[in-house]
């Protein structure tokens, strides 16, 4: 059982919430995550570890209401407990002194990208951070993500706020103004079908975190699997992070309709 | 246990007199006892209720009476923790089913769950004398289940008595069969034990692997109560190597580790379409139903469901996953092996019972591809039609193409149940750890004892896929072999 010290609302459907866990929170890098279950019914959920508090013994968790389970997770108040959280899981992210890194996120993909972030200015890159939503008030964690960067650059779908256009769109601004060592890209997999597509004409680097259908998370049952190169891995052992040239997002795309229906009436029961 | 420890338990005046109460010939005119069954047709509509019904106390009685109660017991040297057989079923023929669990006890920590799932026409049963006196062998799995069965329905569970606390503490890595043996011993020694499990459960295999049609959850449970009683720490959701390191187990005054992680990584066979939806692992199929309650109610994990289904495997997973998917309402339920009947390695009451239950056997099959329609749904198989060959390594005769035949069915779900690979998060997380090419945990093949001195490890993470009963008598052996290497230091 692990409790909820705090929670804020990042946008009306993104929770960021303080859970207690001291031994995650010692043993965690950028990169990682967690498995999750609500309550003894619930589903094995996989959360990236977005921020650690070794002191207070807590890991934070920015949490997107997508379907049934996620969006109960944004439902909790603090003095809720998680029934379970298992981690840290998968590779860390691999940080270096690369020199110019563009991070760009998209969606709840931007919690995951802050704790790399932070890590890759901590190593001395210089840091553009590349933020991308629909409309303003789904931006999130922008103030955090200034302090932790060298710059950040907003793109809105519908121009309410930052630059109108995609996040391709501003991730091509900055290559040509500048040379770019390396791109992180983490968000729905549609975009970061498109940030590898760009980066590849370009040739520059590119590292994905991948967020496909997980049960246990410890290599244990292959739902999670991926086309890398074309060889099958394994993203919750084998990953969360590949090089986005090498990841078959269409089948992965694919992959994840798996359970549509299911997610849809579990939705429809949450919602009635 | 010696022969002559054995042959003083032989000698006490009830069993002389036990075994001078009814002649050898006697003995041998009785039949075996049959198991009681549920029906096929009603047992495919429930996933809980066992399909075996156990023995009654007459049919237990009786089936005792045809053992020879043998001066040199053949049947325990087929038994990998060589229980004591002839005298617990001796104390089942005069009435002592308390004292039948007991003898049980002394050597195997899950009687009840071994006497459900042990391969034991391979094993115990295989060496009774009376199959050389042409005459089928003891039920000795049968009356293990009921004895202890017995026990615990009586409420009468009692906890092993524990040694006084020796002021030393062990971690376990893994709470399956090997990790729970493990335990139970080194708590009786005085030890302090406390089991890492990295999922939710505690069981390993026990309760994620295998269904409970066949082995229920609260059988497993009340052995693990027992092992709760006496004061073993269960830790789900830690995984050593990831939320604790090793270096981290010693900060925290474990003196020694045992390693009982399981072979938990499926094996795919990497051909096209694998990656379709609607293929997967049995592992995947077998969690989500049996760990997560998919398609019973029981939670809010969802899992595919299919109108042909095909599983690929002969073993005991393949056998589990064909009939958890005719419980889940398959239409019809394909199991496409690539060798023949005979060499499937499953048991044979599971192979008996997949039959029984609709379950079609396609042998000498192999899939060689998928195809899937316009949603990336699987939708069909096709088949490369084998013969067998030349008997390869194993004595087994291999199986071969024949070339140019192939058939296409079919499919809308397959469970892939082609064997597992040891788990490699232990290895992975502690370097200085020797390992085999196939990446199981090598040890000393008499003390279970690793490269890394501390660390004992035993069950598939060694064997790399073996049993029950092979997984717990290495948890016994490396608590022997831990306890004497603590002990000197
Ligand atoms: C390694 C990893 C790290 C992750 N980190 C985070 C995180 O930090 N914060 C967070 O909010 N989520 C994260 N996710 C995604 C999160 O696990 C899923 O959103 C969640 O499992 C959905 O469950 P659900 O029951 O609410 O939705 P479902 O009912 O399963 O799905 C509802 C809808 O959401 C879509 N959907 C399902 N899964 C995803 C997904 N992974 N990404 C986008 N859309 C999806 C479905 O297609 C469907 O339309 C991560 C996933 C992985 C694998
Ligand atoms: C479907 C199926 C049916 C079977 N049927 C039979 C049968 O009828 N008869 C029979 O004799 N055998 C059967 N077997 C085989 C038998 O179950 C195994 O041989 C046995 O369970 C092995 O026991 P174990 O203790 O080595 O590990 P497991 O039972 O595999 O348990 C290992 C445990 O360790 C945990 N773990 C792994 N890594 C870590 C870590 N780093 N930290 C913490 N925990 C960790 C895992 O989550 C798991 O719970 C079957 C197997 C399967 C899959
Ligand atoms: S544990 Fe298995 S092999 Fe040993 S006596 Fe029991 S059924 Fe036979
Ligand atoms: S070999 Fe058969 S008859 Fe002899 S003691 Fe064992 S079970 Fe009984
Ligand atoms: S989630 Fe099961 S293997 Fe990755």
């Amino acid at each position: 059982m692990n409790k909820i010290l705090s929670k804020k609302m990042f946008s009306e459907k993104v929770a960021c919430l303080e859970v207690e866990a001291p031994l995650i929170a010692r043993s965690r890098k950028a990169g990682h995550f967690v498995i999750v279950r609500i309550d003894e019914r619930g589903e094995r959920i996989p959360l990236t570890i977005a921020d650690a508090d070794i002191q207070k013994g807590t890991i934070t968790l920015v949490v997107q209401a997508v379907g049934a389970s996620s969006t109960r997770i944004t439902q909790l108040e603090p003095g809720d407990v998680l029934h379970d959280v298992v981690g840290p899981l998968g590779h860390a992210t691999d940080i270096q002194k690369y020199g110019t890194v563009v991070c760009c996120g998209g969606g709840v993909g931007v919690a995951p990208l802050y704790p790399i972030v932070k890590a890759m200015h901590e190593a001395g890159n210089r840091v553009i951070v590349v933020l991308a939503a629909r409309t303003k008030d789904l931006i999130i964690l922008e103030d955090e993500m200034r302090a932790a960067s060298d710059e950040v650059i907003i793109m809105t779908d519908d121009g309410s706020y930052g630059t109108k256009g995609l996040v391709t769109n501003g991730v091509e601004t900055v290559i040509n103004r500048e040379k770019v060592d390396k791109v992180v890209c983490i968000g729905p997999t549609i975009m970061m079908k498109f940030v590898a597509l760009l980066t590849k004409k370009y040739d520059i680097s590119t590292i994905v975190s991948l967020n496909t259908i997980m049960v246990d998370g410890t290599g244990m049952c292959g739902a999670c699997r991926v086309s890398v190169g074309g060889k099958t891995k394994f993203v919750c052992v084998d990953g969360p992070e590949f090089d986005a040239h090498e990841v078959d997002f269409d089948e992965m795309m694919m992959r994840m309709r798996a359970y549509k229906a299911d997610e849809v009436e579990a939705m429809s029961k949450l919602n009635a | 246990m010696t022969l002559e420890e054995i042959k003083a338990l032989r000698s006490e005046p009830w069993r002389e007199e036990l075994r001078k109460a009814v002649s050898p010939k006697e003995r041998g005119a009785i039949e075996r006892v049959k198991m009681n069954e549920l029906t096929p047709e009603y047992r495919v509509t429930t996933f809980t209720e066992e399909v075996n019904q156990g023995l009654t106390k007459e049919q237990a009685l009786l089936e005792a009476k045809r053992c020879l109660d043998c001066a040199d017991p053949s049947c325990m040297k087929g038994c990998p923790v060589s229980i004591n057989i002839p005298t617990f079923i001796k104390n089942i023929e005069r009435g002592e089913f308390l004292e039948a669990a007991h003898v049980l006890k002394e050597t195997s920590s899950l009687p009840a769950v071994c006497g459900r799932v042990c391969p034991q026409e391979k094993q115990c049963e295989s060496q009774c004398i009376k199959l050389k006196m042409k005459q089928q062998p003891v039920a000795i799995g049968y009356l293990e289940r009921f004895a202890a069965d017995y026990e615990r329905e009586s409420g009468q569970m009692q906890a092993p008595k524990c040694a006084p606390k020796n002021g030393k503490k062990v971690a376990v890595v893994g709470s399956g069969p090997s990790g729970l043996a493990f335990s139970a011993d080194m708590i009786k020694l005085g030890y302090e034990v406390t089991v890492f499990e990295a999922l939710h459960e505690i069981g390993g295999v026990l309760k994620y692997g295998i269904p409970e049609f066949r082995l229920p959850n609260k059988i497993v449970d009340a052995e693990i109560n027992v092992l709760r009683e006496m004061g073993v720490n269960f830790q789900p959701d830690v995984i050593v190597g990831k939320t604790i390191s090793y270096d981290q187990l010693h900060e925290m005054g474990f003196d020694g580790i045992f390693v009982g992680s399981g072979a938990g990584l499926p094996r795919f066979m990497n051909i096209p379409g694998e990656n379709a939806i609607g293929v997967m692992s049995s592992n995947e199929y077998l969690t989500r139903i049996n760990l997560m309650g998919a398609g019973r109610g029981l939670g809010d994990t969802p899992v595919l469901k299919g109108k042909n289904v095909a599983v690929i495997g002969g073993g005991n997973t393949a056998m589990d996953s064909a009939r958890t998917a005719r419980r889940m309402g398959a239409e019809r339920v394909m199991l496409v092996y690539r060798r023949s009947m005979d060499e499937m390695p499953a048991r044979k009451e599971e192979v008996h019972h997949a039959l029984e239950e609709g379950i079609e056997f396609m042998t000498l099959h192999n899939p060689i591809e998928y195809h899937a329609d316009e949603n990336g749904r699987v939708n069909e198989m096709v088949l490369q039609v084998m013969e067998l060959g030349e008997p390869d390594a194993s004595g087994r005769r291999s199986p071969v193409p024949v070339e140019g035949k192939t058939e296409t069915l079919p499919a809308d779900l397959v469970i892939v149940a082609v064997g597992v690979s040891p788990n490699p998060i232990i290895p992975n997380a502690i370097s200085a750890l020797e390992t085999s090419r196939k990446g199981t945990i090598v040890v000393n093949e008499e003390t279970l004892q690793s490269s890394v001195s501390d660390l004992f490890a035993g069950g598939d993470i060694v064997r790399g896929g073996a049993t029950v009963i092979l997984a717990m008598g290495d948890g016994r052996r490396a608590a022997a072999n831990m306890h004497s290497y603590l002990s000197a230091r």
